[in-house]
Parts: C-alpha cells; structure tokens; sequence
C-alpha cells in the first residue's frame, strides 16, 4: 500500500491558512496541488474580487526562471512578441507556438533583472523549453516549488497592500514590478492577474508564505479582504473575457487528433504576434496563415436570456457553425456571455446567430435557441483596471 | 416656453425609468424633481462627512434584471453585490443564524428544531411555487378583467393558465397566500418561535397590519420575488448605497437625451378640454407636453397634482379610499467601529446580513398593536443592516454604516402631529432594544438620521410616508392596483399616465411600474416598444 503522501494532492506553502479559511471543504486539484474550488460561497467570493478585495493562492501556477547571457535572444525565439519591448521590471502576456504555429500555452513573462526572467505557465513545459534552449547561452529552471504567491484583486487591494506597508504601490502602473522589504525577505509585487480588474500579484520565498497572508489579512481588513476559489475566479475570467488553457484552447502538444489544436490568430490573440521578428517559433506557419487565413475565429458573444450557453453549438441559419468553449451569466456586467469558436468567415463584430442553449430544471430538459451577438470588446473592463495612480476603491 | 414630448414628474427610480424607455423611443422627455437632489425613495446622501446614508431603501432585490441589462445601468455604474447571513437575537442570549450555506443552514434550524429544519425545504419549495406564479407577471400590464378588448382578454387567459398548471392543490396554496396571514402561514411549517419570528417579520415591512392579520403572507411573498443573478429570494447591496440605482437610471436616460430638472416642484397638472397639456410649477413656469407620467402615489396624483374638476367624482372617492397608511420610520447610523453582539463571533458570515430581535410572532405582533394605539412600538420589529461590511465606499476604512429598518412608526402621535419629544422617544426605543444585544453599540455612535414617517412624507414625498406608495393587499394588486379600471398606467384624462409604485405591480426598487407605463404609452403614441421582455422563470 501506498505511504499516505504518495496517495495524497501537495499541499501549498499558504496550505494551513487556506485550509483554515476554507469553510466549505470543497477541494479540487491543481497540477497536482490541492486547491480550494470556493472558501464560503462562490458568489460571495465573486463579489469580493468586484467590489472589495479577493486573494488567491496562486503557487501551484508553474513557473520557470530563465538566466543567463542569451536569455532575451532565447525568448524572443521562444513565443510570438518582441520581448525587447518587455522592460526590466515589467511583466507581458504572450503565448508561445510549435512548428506549425499551433499554441502550446498562454502565460506572462516577468522581467526581473539584466538576462533575468521568469515565465508564468498553464500547462508543465520545462521539456520544451529546454528543448527550445538548445544553442542558447542560458539556464532554464523549473521554481514552481520556490515561489510561493498570491494573487490579491479586486478595488481595495491597493489600499489593502498599502496598509501592509507596500507604500507607494499605487504608483505602480499596470504590468510593472516593484520590490518591497518583507520582514528582510524579498516581496515581489506585480501589477497583473486574471480577473480583469485592479490587482497585483505577490511572489514570495515559501518559508515566508504563511506571514505574508497573516499580515496581508490583518492589515487588509478594514479593506474587506476575502479569500476567493476556482469557481469565483472562473466568473471572473470569462466576464473579462480572458481564455483559459485547457478550456477555450487545448495546448497543442496535449492534442492527439488532427486540427484540435489552434493558433494564436484563431484564438483573438493577433496582438501578442510579432511577425516583424526574424525567426521564432511557428513564425512561418504563422506567416502561412495570415496570407492563407484562418479556421476558426475566436469570439466573445452576448447572448439573450439568462441561461448560461454552456457548451452550445452556435448556428448561424439553422447550420452549425461553431461551438462555446466558456460560458456564464456575468453578475456585474449583468450579461450573459459566451466564449466562442467560430469557422470563418462568421464571429465579425456585430454579427449575429443563435446559440443552442440546452438546460435541465428538475429532470426536465429544454432546448432554446438564444440570439447572440459578436461583441467588440469584452463585457467588463472598469477604467480603474488601468487607472495610475490606483483608486483606493 | 419649449414643449416636450413627455414630462414624467418625479425622479423617482420608476419616473426614471419611465423617461428612459419614452427617451429610447425618440421621444424629448424631461422629469421634474421638486427635491435638488433625484431618487425618490433610492436615495442615497452624505448627511454626516464621509458616510454615505442609503436613506430610505437600502437593500436589493426587486429591481428586474431585464431592465438593468437593457438600460445597461452596470455600464452606468450600477453594481449589486448579494450579502449572505442574517440572525435573530433571542431574549435568552441565543440566537438563530440564517447562513448561506444550504447545510449549515440546515444544521442551525435543526439546533432551533429538528423538524423545522426538514419543513423548511417544503416551505422553500411552496413559496418558489407562488413566486413563479407572479414573476412572469412583473413586466406585463395587468389585464382588465371587466373589459373585453381582444388583448385583455388574452392576457387574463395566460393568467388562468399559470394558475391551472399549479395543479388544485397549488391552486389552493395560492389563494392562502393572497389571502392569509403570514402568522397562520408559517404555523402550518414551523414550530419553533425564532424561526417563525426570522422569516415572518418580511410579512409586515412597510405594512399597517400585523402578523396574525390576513393579508400579510403576501407580504412576505412580494419579498421573496426578486433575485440576484437568478437567485430568486435572495437580496444585496447597491454598491455605493440605494442612490447609485437612481444615478445610474439617470445617466441611461441622458444617455438617450432626456432631460432631468431638479427644484421644479409640480403644483399642478395642466389639463384643457380633457387633455393633459403640461405642468404648472409652484414657482409659476409651466412647461407644455402632450403626455404628462405621475410617478407620485395615486393619493398626491389625484388629490394634490391634479384639479379636482378635471376628475370624474368616481376617481377622487377611489383616491380618497386608497389605503395608504404610513407605519415604517429609518434611523440611519455612523458608526466609529463595528459593534459587537453577544453570543455571535465578530467575523461571522451571519453579520453580513439582516439582524432582528423580535423573537417569537407575538412580540411582532404587540408592536403593532402600539401602532393601532397611535404610537411607536415600544418593542419594534427592526431590521438592521452593516452594508459597509460588504461595500466599501460607504464609510472611511474601518467605520461602519448602519441602516435600521423600523416596523411600527405612525404618520402622526395618538393624533398629533410629531414632536421633537415624540421623536427622541421613537429613537430612543430602537437604540436601546439594539444596545440590549450590542454593549459597545451606543459608543460607537457618531451621528444618527432618524426618520418617522413625517419626515418621509415632507422629504421623499410620499403619503403618510407608506414606502410601497400604497399597501400591497389583494385588493390593492394587480387589476385593483392602483384601484379597479385604472391598473393599465392611464389615467382618467387623455394623456395623463401613472408609474409609480403604487400602480402594477408595487413597491419596492423594482423599475417595473416605470417600465410597464413606458410599455403603454408608446402603445398609445403608436411607437416602437422600447420596453423589454422578462425572462423566462424557468
Ligand atoms: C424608509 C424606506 C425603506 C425602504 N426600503 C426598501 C428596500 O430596502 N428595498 C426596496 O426594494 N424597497 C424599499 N422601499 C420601497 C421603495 O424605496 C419605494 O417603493 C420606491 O423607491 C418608490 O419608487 P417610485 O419611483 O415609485 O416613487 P418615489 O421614490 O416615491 O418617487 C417619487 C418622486 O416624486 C417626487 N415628487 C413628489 N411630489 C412632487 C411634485 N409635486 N413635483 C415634482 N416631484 C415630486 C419625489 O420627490 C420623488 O423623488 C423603502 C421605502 C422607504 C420609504
């Protein structure tokens, strides 16, 4: 039989807080982390990521330092964006692609110091990116282990933060780093996160876990500050329109069939693709797809009634022309949204089609066909997300 | 002197959103405030420096999704955030908790009675039954049922159709409800006092009756049909207080260019050869439209906007009989810290929502039996509220708001007018029933707005200061609201309409009323509807 650890999720370096603070006992597994799904209630937590201050335990996020005299010229041939647009202490989302331009991840790439980076992903890739290493002067190292985090969101973090002592935070500009003396350790704090609004993220040594959230949680209370779980941070993803990993894309090295995979064009993420740049990563098949087009386009779509489009089929004249990936009725944009794949040519603004809704209410399931429109940006996007000096709430 | 299409007097949340849907439609609207501030009874003001009062409403739940989404009011800055919890202090030191969570809620009513707990799904299940039987009905205009247009009788049809498919035993369920007492309702369920007490006390909120008198289960229902994000029951905080609902209504309603205009207090409503025609101002201007909306209760419609010899006899006899009767007064507190209460934790999620100290129906019942003495109760059913444990722009960080709620208030003392004795006696009597559960309460007190139904009335304008703009009994609802031949938003003159709470289908921050006029009036004009559908409540 097996030792008790063997058969058991890791634990985080927050776990004895998290375990205090997660009142419903409802756990789920995070790339072998066991995570909270909710702490009290997924709406309660929702609303303190919306209207006060939500934190989540972010550790089991993995995480890879790239060192050494070649590691911009490494990364710059490893994912799309000209990372020499990344400053020192700044932070960019990017994805990165195989050969044939078919994404393997989606995460962000902080830029702590001179030929000193870290990259922050979804799926394990310590095999590619070493693979992707070969004749560059660099170290790449998995740290997932090594950095504890936390991901404090919401309109009172920065008040919250700053009653810790982060002073001056609220200077920090979206995507910036700043650094800040934690009980003679070293607290990194980024001005990022996955919920679309305010919020920064803390990294930490693990051996320091457990105060930072005792002192976060105490200064942050007059703030309203909340623990928030998967199911919270979802709604709050899907109604900023952000994708997820594993959910509205599959990696491409996780695909087994023919063209489930797809590129970074198909997923609405023309922006992070830097064609400009002479060789990186999938840069022809790229260069093939923007001259030949795409298969699919990626959508964010409006859909009438209140019955989440949880995988529907989107139609366009009776004919199946799509599917969602994500869905959810959004509580503060009081909107019900869908994320969509969508065969060109359909998913241009404004376009209009039908989303097959299926739903079950007490063994009895219904059909409706919703009217749905292509929107151009996403439902929930507050100026404060971006607002320099931040807001106190 | 300019002419409008349509002026809606009072900008009250539904003369807002009454405007809004005539402005969508392409029509020049203004809505006339007699206060300098909007918001009727959705107010929110800053009466003490860095503290936001909601001063009358204070919680959300009414106020229908379809029309938040499509006057896109999130975009105008409107967020409702949900608050869990709830508990009702017992005289004995214990209390009963109303958690969030289905199973802890199942475990502390089993710790009040085993039995209850189990019946509690059984209620729950009986009042989302009579719930889907009116929320399809709340962005409709209620049929006529002495008419016989075509349309009117198509809708009476629906009626009866949602009413046979509740099968005879729910049929049954439903008179008891339009019809009972919210006490006789719940001693069909519960046995324990405080679990009674908790749930019955939303039967008598802003009601002159009590909670043995018939007519009060309804009551009960009216707060239970609204949602947050399809939880139907369940209740929530505007961010930043009440008024943000009213700014937000404004703001979609400039959006589609009307025209709000603060201090024009309305004396009357112009009528010439059956016609409305326009509003004459107490300062003198008149302004001139063809359709002129009251979002006043029908009592200051009739008797007070509006020349009695523009009226037939048969709608001033039906406005003098209206039953409006003022029994709800508001103490609005900062406070310098958050009080505690004994035998609760300070961070239990059961602070976060509605707190009452009436502990068993009789003691509510007693606090009306003060009101029929014409006075204050000296034991009043309260409820309490700290939004600015979820809301943080109420109050400075670590201070907290209070919003206390207070069943019974009469409009005048034992006949009198109010005094400033009477006033002080009023609030003395609901700090101290609160001090009695919260020992540090009376010192973390830094100002406190106290509200009897007079000062309701003179401020927020609204008859004897009766918060439903007219009482929500059977005889009061639906094709009798606001009375019988006048439940479809027209008035007895030619384009004169009514949008007010007290028409279709009530009180409450609903935006309904105001909708469903707008519904009818671009009927009238022969315009597009701009009003839209409700949701199916499946
Ligand atoms: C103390 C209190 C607590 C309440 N609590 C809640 C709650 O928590 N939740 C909830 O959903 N509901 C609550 N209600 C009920 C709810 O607030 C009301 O039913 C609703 O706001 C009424 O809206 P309305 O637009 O129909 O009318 P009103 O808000 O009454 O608006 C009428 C407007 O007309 C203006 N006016 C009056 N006379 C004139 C004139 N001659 N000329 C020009 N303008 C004039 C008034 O100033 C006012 O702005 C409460 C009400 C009160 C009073």
């Amino acid at each position: 039989m097996a030792g008790a650890d063997e058969r058991m999720l890791l634990t985080t370096p927050f776990h004895s807080r998290v375990a205090a603070a997660c009142e419903t006992n409802c756990w789920g597994n995070w790339k072998g982390y066991t995570t909270p799904n909710s702490y009290i209630d997924v709406e309660l937590e929702y609303f303190a990521i919306r209207s006060t201050t939500g934190v989540f335990d972010l550790s089991p996020m993995g995480k890879y330092r790239v060192t050494g005299p070649d590691a911009e010229a490494y990364l710059n041939r490893l994912i799309t964006r000209d990372v020499s647009k990344i400053r020192e202490k700044r932070v960019g989302y990017t994805v990165w692609c195989d050969d044939e331009g078919q994404v393997l991840d989606d995460g962000t790439i902080f830029h702590l110091g001179p030929n000193d980076y870290r990259i922050c992903a979804y799926a394990r890739a310590i095999d590619w990116l070493l693979w992707s290493a070969e004749g560059f002067d660099v170290c790449v190292e998995e740290e997932t282990q090594n950095v504890a985090a936390l991901a404090v969101q919401g309109p009172t973090s920065c008040a919250a933060l700053m009653a810790m002592g982060l002073s001056g935070l609220d200077a920090l500009k979206p995507f910036g780093i700043e650094y800040f003396d934690f009980e003679g350790e070293q607290l990194m704090v980024s001005r990022t996160g996955f919920t679309g609004d305010l919020g920064y993220e803390l990294w930490i040594a693990p051996e320091k876990a457990e105060d930072l959230w005792d002192r976060l949680f105490a200064a942050g209370a007059p703030h309203i500050i909340k623990p928030f779980g998967m199911e919270a941070l979802e709604m709050a993803r899907i109604e900023t329109g952000f994708i997820q990993a594993g959910v509205d894309f599959i990696p491409a090295e996780e695909t087994i069939r023919q063209g489930r995979s797809r590129s970074p064009f198909e997923l609405g993420l023309d922006w992070l693709v830097d064609l400009n740049k002479p060789v990186f990563n999938g840069r022809k098949a790229l260069l093939d797809e923007k001259s030949r087009g795409s298969r699919y386009r990626f959508a964010i779509l409006d859909v009438a009634g209140n019955k989440p489009a949880n995988n529907s089929f989107i139609l366009k004249n009776g004919k199946q022309v799509g599917v969602v990936t994500s869905a959810a009725w959004c509580p503060t944009a009081k909107t019900n949204v869908a994320l969509a794949q969508l065969e060109m040519p359909h998913g241009a603004i404004g376009e209009e089609l039908v989303a097959e809704i299926y739903y079950q209410r007490e063994l009895h399931w219904t059909k409706v066909n919703a009217p749905c429109k292509v929107l151009e940006s996403p439902v929930f996007d507050p100026p404060r997300r971006r607002q320099t000096p931040a807001l106190p709430y | 002197m300019k002419k409008y299409d349509a002026i809606v007097i009072g900008a009250g949340h539904n003369g807002l959103t009454n405007g809004a849907y005539l402005a969508k439609a392409g029509l020049d609207v203004a809505v006339l405030e007699r206060n300098s501030y909007i918001g009727g009874a959705t107010v929110s003001r800053e009466l003490y420096e860095g503290w936001t009062y909601s001063n009358c409403s204070y919680v959300c739940s009414l106020l229908r999704p379809e029309l938040v989404r499509d006057l896109e009011l999130p975009r105008h800055g409107l967020q409702v955030v949900p608050y869990g919890g709830g508990v009702t202090f017992m005289r004995n030191g214990d209390y009963y908790g109303n958690f969030y969570d289905h199973e802890r809620q199942y475990r502390e009513m089993a710790r009040h009675s085993k039995r209850d707990a189990n019946a509690y799904e059984r209620y729950t299940a009986d009042v989302m039954k009579q719930t889907r039987l009116i929320r399809p009905f709340l962005l409709k205009t209620p049929p006529d049922p002495t008419s016989l247009k075509l349309r009117d009788l198509k809708d009476l049809m629906e009626y009866g159709k949602s009413f046979m498919d509740l099968g005879e035993a729910g049929l049954i369920d439903a008179l008891k409800f339009w019809t009972k007492s919210v006490g006789d309702f719940l001693d069909e369920y519960f046995e324990s006092d405080v679990i009674k007490a908790h749930l019955g006390g939303t039967g008598v909120i802003g009601t002159a009756l009590g909670v043995y008198s018939p007519g009060t289960a309804y009551v009960l229902l009216h707060h239970y049909m609204g949602d947050v994000d399809g939880n139907v029951g369940s209740w929530g905080f505007a961010r930043g207080g009440m008024g943000s609902v009213a700014e937000a209504l404004a703001k979609s309603f400039q959006g589609f260019g009307g025209e709000i205009i603060c201090d024009a207090d309305v004396d009357q409503i112009i009528v010439r050869n059956g016609k409305a025609r326009g509003v004459a101002l107490k300062n003198g201007t008149e302004l001139y439209a063809d359709t002129v909306v009251s979002n006043l209760d029908p009592k200051r419609t009739f008797l007070d906007v509006m020349d009695e010899k523009d009226l037939p006899g048969e709608v001033i006899k039906k406005a003098q009989n209206f039953k409006i009767r003022g029994s709800s007064g508001k103490l609005n507190i900062a406070l310098d810290g958050l009080p505690s209460f004994t035998g609760l934790d300070q961070g239990s999620p059961l602070m976060l929502g509605d707190y009452h100290f009436s502990d068993s129906l009789p003691r509510i019942e007693r606090a009306y039996d003060d009101w029929k003495d014409g006075t204050w109760s000296k034991d009043p059913y309260v409820d309490v509220l700290i939004p600015t444990q979820t809301d943080p722009t109420m109050a400075p960080p670590g201070k907290h708001m209070m919003t206390v709620f207070v069943q019974y208030c009469p409009p005048k003392v034992h006949g009198n007018d109010w005094t400033a004795e009477d006033k002080a006696g009023f609030e003395k009597s609901v700090i101290d029933q609160i001090a009695a559960h919260s020992p540090d309460f009376k010192d973390l007190i830094l100002h406190c707005e106290t509200r009897t139904p007079k000062e309701i009335e003179a401020e927020v304008g609204l008859t004897e200061g009766n918060i439903f703009q007219g009482e929500l009994t059977f005889d009061q609802l639906l094709f009798n609201r606001p009375f019988p031949g006048y439940a479809q938003y027209r008035g007895p003159v030619k384009g004169m309409y009514m949008c007010g709470s007290g028409t279709h289908p009530g009180g409450g921050v609903m935006a309904a009323p105001g909708a469903n006029a707008a519904r009818e009036i671009l009927r009238d004009l022969r315009k597009p509807n701009t009003v839209p559908e409700g949701y199916a409540d499946d």
